[in-house]
């Protein structure tokens, strides 16, 4: 059978690092980057004796998460221990959430390009983080560092719902973009508070039954998770075709390779013996807490787009590129307020700005200059004082070292030159040095005057006025 | 006088009236330890130099007036299962045998702004498992009544320290009898109060449901003046209860006049030794006498107690003690050839062989497919156990129970029947399975001289019930004026 006759079945686990200031159990910070083992007391360390106590802003944030996302609150929760040795989990158990998340039964939807998808969320429930081994290059073997452990995070977990490798990155950019919008999460992949493992199965077409699934981990990037995800499938495929059967089993991906590797033998079936977590009392919300809640949540990226098409008459697509990140859409919103002029703003960030991150594999929170400074160049355009091709370098320049657009013009001379006068001797003397075009134009070659102007604009290094230069070729060609 | 004879009440009216000072009593104790410790071996680390430093400085601090309280160079003993900064908290294990907690547990931090002195750590059955104090890996504690006998468990070490003398009182953890069966076994007061009322930060953890700690003292007096001084909200435990404190002290009326108390019968059938029968008989009489009423009842759960008890301790045990990996701190074994070997040889050497059939046990009923047939059941019967008890209360204000089937053992006799050693907890569990409080008072001893404690059993967060039930008792009976240990060999 060829690769049409299946169907692939995927299911998504993200985890994300909640951005609260301490951890979940303890009141160390959850910085990023520190220097090994120096964000940790007796609690985090899992010292003999020693107790968690649930931190609340935890239950907010992940009921932010839940209600941003469709899903129905658990008013009566409570924590459980998922139990299984390693050493970056100090105490050999997760306190995690096992058969009463905080969250469950939401949804969420986004345009495909085969339209409208929407993807059931099973459940969202909160977990303890757990450390990290480095190896050891100099003394071989492994240190293990607990500055994570008990970063708080949630889970959610996906349906089934998944057909196709663009429905899983559009699901994975919509949801990073809600936990950003909600500021529940940083979502920065690339220091692992944005997680997904992937559950894929295949069937061929019509098949009622699910295939055996494998779950997929260690993918760290969109990239990673979509390259992981197309080679499985293929795996899959040919281990069916091939007569035999997929077992079920977690899979490592490994980036260098671009193929999955077998995680754990069967002799190690994990049986994680979940119970309920002694040390904590039962998570009980009132009705009073969760519309609390619900009267924080800002607006959500569906709304502001919504908004952008009809306030800003934003096309389609460009509203939801800039709502698919809160950053980029504050930006917008932000540089609006400072230069008034949408249109213009938009056009910066939907191309250049776009561009140049995305060739320099930015996230878009990690834009070094501000709105001010956007708003600052669109005006500089707006009153002439800098051309537009001018204020592309400026823009560059805000990439590299940002400041004030006005200072970086001047200390690089690129004022724009719109005193006639001296346009006009620029004008003449190229004329002067090129006979031909003025006959081609002559002639009816409208293109000559575009040779015409590049020209001036090469010799001024762009600094002239584009309208008057044409202005004043015209008046010249047309004596 | 005798200093070592007073309770602590009597010590802190002569250290009032200058009759003693602080070095004299930790000078005092500091002799009996000398003395008697080869005999009872109770203590796993005993601090008598450091005592003696503390009690020079805590008593100039007196006299220049920088310290005041009452409980200022009283001593103290603590068992070894509750962490004590820069000082050792083995747990009676090898895998702990060189562990020195960073920080004090709640408990002990209270005790330390009282200015109380700590003697040592105290003896226990590994991990607090067991109940004779010969699961301990360091040493075997014998019974100040007769040195051939345990002391009871787990908290062997805190019963025998107080009743031989060699601290004036002690804490103990109790979570399954702990405290009131070794309290009975050596003649002492064990009160193991309502789940929740004290913290167990710091407490290394057995069973986290069940776990509580308390005092083990001389009198009922001192008992409540103890519960006074470790119970309170603390908000590194958020299981322990947020009421505030009160003074227990004043519930101690003398008085049990129209006292309902209830007496299960189920408590008082087969597997209760007769000696013990007719002493618990004695006081109920004598409680008639003093005006309580008393009916027996049935509550039909002692065996479902415990059954119950041994799956959800092991359970939370098989978790609790996950930690101990040999990776951060604790037993490693010397030599290993992987992550599993560590694992496997570090855990294999470091913990004792009661220890690893609790763990066996626990991680067997959480494991799938039998969860539901043991640890959930468990949790049933616990609610069904809890209901029980609520019906008892609506009727009586105090339980009435042996604390033991029997009085003290021989040392060897049980130690090699688990199952037999498990039994001698069923009077008691069901006090941690329901979370309610439970004190153990001395009423009388056997034709042998070994005593016998009644139990009695309050609803949850009515200390002072049965406090007030047990003093009176106590008062009338004079137990330690009539009996005293004597060391037998």
């Amino acid at each position: 059978m060829a690769r049409e006759d299946y169907e692939v079945v995927m299911g998504l686990e993200v985890h994300a690092e909640l951005s609260t200031k301490t951890k979940i159990f303890c009141s160390c910070p959850t910085e990023f980057g520190a220097a090994p083992n120096t964000q940790v007391c007796p609690i985090c360390m899992a010292m003999p004796g020693t107790l968690p106590v649930l931190n609340e802003r935890v239950i907010e944030y992940a009921v932010k998460a839940g209600l941003a996302t469709n899903c129905e609150i658990e008013r009566n929760s409570k924590n459980d221990r998922k139990n299984y040795y390693y050493p970056d989990l100090p105490k050999s158990y997760q306190i995690s959430q096992f058969d009463k998340p905080l969250c469950k039964n939401g949804k969420i939807e986004f345009e495909t390009s085969n339209g409208l998808k929407t993807i059931g969320i099973e459940r969202i429930h909160i977990e303890e983080d757990a450390g990290k081994l480095n190896h050891d290059d100099l003394n071989g073997g492994s240190l293990v560092d607990l500055n994570r452990a008990g970063v708080p995070l949630i889970e959610i977990v996906s349906r089934p719902d998944f057909r196709t490798v663009e429905e899983v990155e559009l699901y994975l950019k919509k949801l990073k973009s809600i936990l950003e919008y909600i500021e529940v999460s940083d979502c920065k992949m690339q220091e692992g508070s944005y997680r997904a493992d992937v559950n894929v199965s295949v069937r061929k077409k019509g098949d009622p039954k699910l295939g055996t699934r494998t779950e997929m981990k260690n993918m760290n990037s969109f990239r990673s998770i979509i390259r992981a995800i197309e080679y499985e499938i293929e795996r899959q495929i040919d281990v069916v075709e091939s007569g035999e059967k997929v077992i079920q089993e977690t899979r490592r991906w490994d980036e260098v390779s671009g193929k999955t590797f077998s995680m754990r033998d069967k002799e190690d079936a994990q049986d994680y013996r979940y119970f309920p977590e002694p040390d904590l009392v039962a998570i009980k919300l009132s009705e009073e807490y969760i519309e609390n809640i619900k009267k924080t949540l800002p607006e959500l990226p569906e709304s502001r787009k919504q908004r952008y098409l009809e306030e800003y008459k934003l096309s389609e697509k460009d509203a939801n590129i800039i709502t698919s990140s809160k950053y980029l859409s504050d930006l917008f919103e932000k540089s609006i307020k400072v230069c008034n002029n949408p249109k213009a703003v938009n056009n910066w960030i939907i191309s250049d700005i776009s561009r140049i991150i995305n060739e320099t594999e930015l996230e878009p929170s990690q834009i070094p200059f501000d709105s001010n400074q956007l708003g600052k160049l669109v005006i500089l355009i707006d009153k002439g004082i800098i051309s537009s091709s001018i204020g592309k370098k400026v823009l560059v320049e805000l990439f590299e070292n940002p400041r004030d657009p006005e200072e970086i013009i001047k200390e690089k001379g690129w004022l724009q030159i719109s005193d006639e006068g001296a346009i006009k001797e620029i004008v003449v003397n190229i004329l002067e040095a090129n006979p031909q075009s003025i006959a081609d134009y002559k002639a009816g070659k409208d293109r000559a005057l575009g040779f015409l102007v590049g020209q001036a604009m090469k010799q001024t290094k762009g600094k002239a006025n584009p309208q008057i230069l044409n202005k004043l070729f015209l008046e010249e060609l047309n004596k | 006088m005798n200093i070592i004879e007073l309770t602590v009440h009597e010590l802190q009216e002569k250290l009032k009236n200058k009759e003693i000072t602080t070095k004299q009593i930790v000078e005092a104790y500091a002799n009996r330890i000398e003395e008697k410790e080869k005999d009872v071996q109770a203590f796993v680390t005993t601090l008598v130099e450091e005592a003696k430093k503390q009690a020079n400085d805590i008593q100039a601090k007196k006299e220049s007036g920088e310290i005041t309280g009452d409980f200022a160079g009283i001593p103290i003993g603590i068992k070894d299962n509750m962490c004590t900064k820069g000082i050792k908290t083995t747990c009676s294990s090898k895998m702990l045998e060189n562990f020195v907690a960073p920080y004090d547990a709640t408990v002990v931090e209270k005790l330390n702004n009282e200015n109380i002195i700590n003697l040592g750590k105290l003896n226990m059955d590994e991990f607090a498992m067991g109940g004779s104090t010969e699961y301990s890996y360091f040493k075997k504690t014998r019974n100040p009544w007769n040195l051939n006998k345990v002391p009871g468990g787990s908290s062997g070490g805190s019963a025998a320290a107080v009743a031989a003398g060699m601290v004036p009182w002690a804490l103990g953890s109790d979570t399954g009898g702990s405290i009131r069966q070794p309290a009975s076994f050596c003649g002492v007061v064990g009160l193991k109060p309502t789940y929740g009322l004290v913290s167990r930060y710091g407490l290394v953890a057995f069973a986290s449901s069940l776990d509580q700690i308390g005092p083990i003292t001389k009198d009922v007096y001192d008992s409540a003046m103890l519960l006074n001084l470790i119970a309170g909200p603390d908000e590194k435990d958020t299981t322990c209860s947020k009421k505030e404190k009160i003074d227990y002290t004043k519930a101690l009326k003398n008085d049990v006049k129209g006292l309902k108390i209830g007496v299960p019968k189920e408590f008082f059938g087969d597997g209760i030794n007769e000696e013990v029968k007719a002493a618990l008989e004695k006081t109920i009489e004598t409680y008639k006498e003093m005006g309580a009423e008393i009916e027996e009842f049935s509550l039909d759960i002692a065996n479902y107690s415990l059954a119950t008890y041994y799956i959800v301790a092991c359970a939370e045990a098989s978790s609790n003690l996950g930690r101990f990996d040999g990776i951060r701190y604790g037993h490693r074994a010397k030599e290993f050839t992987s992550l599993k070997d560590l694992y496997k040889k570090s855990r294999s050497e470091g913990f004792g062989s009661e220890v690893k059939r609790r763990i066996i046990l626990g991680t067997y009923v959480l494991s799938s497919g039998y969860y539901d047939a043991y640890y959930k059941k468990a949790q049933q019967v616990r609610t069904l156990v809890m209901k029980k008890f609520d019906e008892g209360f609506k009727k009586y204000d105090v339980i009435l129970t042996p604390t033991s089937p029997t009085v003290a053992f021989d040392i060897g006799a049980k130690s090699s029947n688990p199952l037999e050693m498990y039994l001698s907890d069923i009077c008691t569990v069901s006090v941690n399975i329901a979370g309610l409080p439970g004190i153990s008072v001395p009423c009388g001893v056997d034709s042998q001289g070994m005593p016998i404690g009644v139990q009695l059993i309050g609803n949850k967060f009515c200390e002072e019930t049965i406090l007030n039930a047990a003093y009176t008792l106590e008062q009338k009976i004079k137990f330690r004026e009539n009996y005293k240990p004597e060391f037998k060999k």
